[in-house]
């Protein structure tokens, strides 16, 4: 058989099994399940050896003679003395070098893109001096860089920032401040849950142009038979089920 | 012993901590160099970590099989995916494809992880779309705003969205754009903050839950 037609009735078959957790929890759901987590992680650790020890060690140790870089794969072995109990304080030495090297690394870049670059971006001018018109107030709306939506980021910056400031009281002006801050976090996150929908419908879109490609007669019609295979097996289980958990 | 077990590693965080805090102002290239070199030390420490989690997921199945829990059965599917990708993997080289032809490694990932991983994420629609209507019931005004904010985003995402509700896809942008960057740009800020004071309470020593627990 064919590698791409054989790749189609797996890809089919694993696919429709996922689907049949619509109808309920069962064995082929379970079954994918786990073959999805077996192969995920038998991915990630392939990727990781070829990164990490082919091309980060092996290599650069053996042909280019790095062999400082023994000492990063001394703190990595460390790591695993947490398997035998009397020497597991020793990966201690490993979690305090990559704590200590990230918190490190963190401070100045945070600081410097996510905290001093944000705060520039938010406070930036009203007015501008754009072609020969004078100063000029944009109230375009399409454009992020309008003047209007630069008033708008910046009430939106600072009242949300003011809703999480707990050290005083929300109450007066404060409570108006606070209570916008809110207005602009529902409206974010309504946008955000909107956005994730369109993205896992964009995703299943994806899945049912495969089904419909793989239910064409060159591949076997895989869609079909693995259909009718589904249901049937799905019906089969729903009879052998007890009485009680029908009833559940 | 106790400066062994408990100061020591807690010096390294703080040697390596305001090392690296201080690499950032130094303009020079034994500076940039030394960035390079601790980037790949991270990459390959970062590795002997990804050890200890599959050995613990190993771990974990094996007892389910050993004592034959229900569903152990499962527990071997998931043994026979992982290594029979981890065989085809290394036989490929951790090469998907070899002057265009696809490998066995790459057969996995294209026919087994993209459709498993694709559809699992798909089913969530279904039931974000379930979550939505039994949560999404305007019964205050926060909910009301939310609501409305989800739907025009959804709306102006699709070509039948513009087409009922023509201004959708503008507003829509609007929203991401403008309403929804500041509230983004206030939480990043905020976060950035704590980051950089739990930073500096690490570098410092006042934070030591990384260290774990046990004897001293």
């Amino acid at each position: 058989m064919d590698a791409t037609v054989l790749g189609a009735w797996v890809a089919t078959g694993l696919t429709l099994f996922i689907f049949s957790f619509l109808y309920k929890d069962n064995p082929l759901f379970k079954l994918a399940e786990h073959l999805y987590v077996g192969v995920s992680v038998g991915y990630t650790i392939v990727k990781a050896y070829d990164t990490v020890i082919v091309h980060l060690i092996v290599k650069p140790i053996f042909e280019q003679g790095e062999f400082a870089l023994l000492i990063p794969v001394a703190i990595g072995l460390l790591m695993l003395t947490r398997y035998v109990p009397k020497a597991a304080w020793l990966s201690r030495y490993a979690f305090a070098f990559i704590v200590g090297v990230g918190s490190g690394l963190a401070i100045p870049r945070t600081i410097s893109s996510f905290i001093l670059k944000q705060v520039e971006d938010t406070v930036r001018p009203v007015l501008s001096l754009a072609g020969g018109d004078g100063v000029t107030f944009s109230m375009n709306l399409l454009n992020p860089a309008s003047s209007i939506n630069v008033i708008i980021i910046l009430i939106g910056v600072i009242s949300v920032l003011f809703y999480f400031f707990f050290s005083i009281e929300h109450s007066g002006p404060g409570k108006i401040v606070a209570r916008t801050g809110v207005m602009f976090l529902m409206i974010a996150f309504g946008a955000a849950f909107g956005y994730t929908v369109m993205a896992r419908m964009s995703l299943l879109i994806g899945r049912l142009t495969d089904l419909i490609e793989f239910s064409d007669a060159s591949y076997g019609n895989p869609t079909l038979w693995l259909a009718i295979l589904t249901v049937g097996v799905l019906l089969v289980l729903s009879r052998r089920s007890s009485p009680g958990e029908q009833e559940k | 012993m106790i400066f062994l077990r408990r100061q020591l590693p807690l010096l390294i965080t703080m040697v390596t901590g305001l090392l690296f805090a201080g690499q950032y102002y130094v303009p020079h290239p034994s500076s940039e160099q030394l960035l390079t070199s601790a980037t790949k030390w991270l990459q390959i420490v970062g590795g002997f970590a990804l050890v200890l989690g599959v050995t613990s997921l190993f771990h974990q199945h094996a007892a389910k099989i050993r004592r034959k829990e229900e569903g152990w059965g499962y527990s071997l599917v998931l043994y026979a995916g992982m290594l029979g990708t981890i065989a085809v993997g290394l036989w490929a080289n951790g090469k998907e494809s070899v002057e265009g032809a696809m490998t066995a490694f790459g057969w996995v990932y294209s026919y087994m992880m993209v459709p498993l991983q694709g559809t699992m994420f798909a089913i969530l629609a279904f039931f974000i779309a379930s979550a939505a209507y039994r949560s999404f019931r305007a019964r205050s005004r926060e909910a009301a705003v939310l609501l409305i904010a989800a739907v025009i985003v959804m709306m102006g995402r699709v070509p039948l969205g513009e087409y009922l509700i023509p201004l959708s896809g503008d507003v829509s942008q609007w929203i991401l754009n403008v309403l929804n960057a500041s509230v983004r740009r206030a939480i990043l800020i905020g976060v950035s903050l704590g980051a950089v004071a739990l930073s500096f309470k690490i570098i410092f020593g006042v934070e030591r839950s990384y260290l774990g627990g046990g004897k001293e």
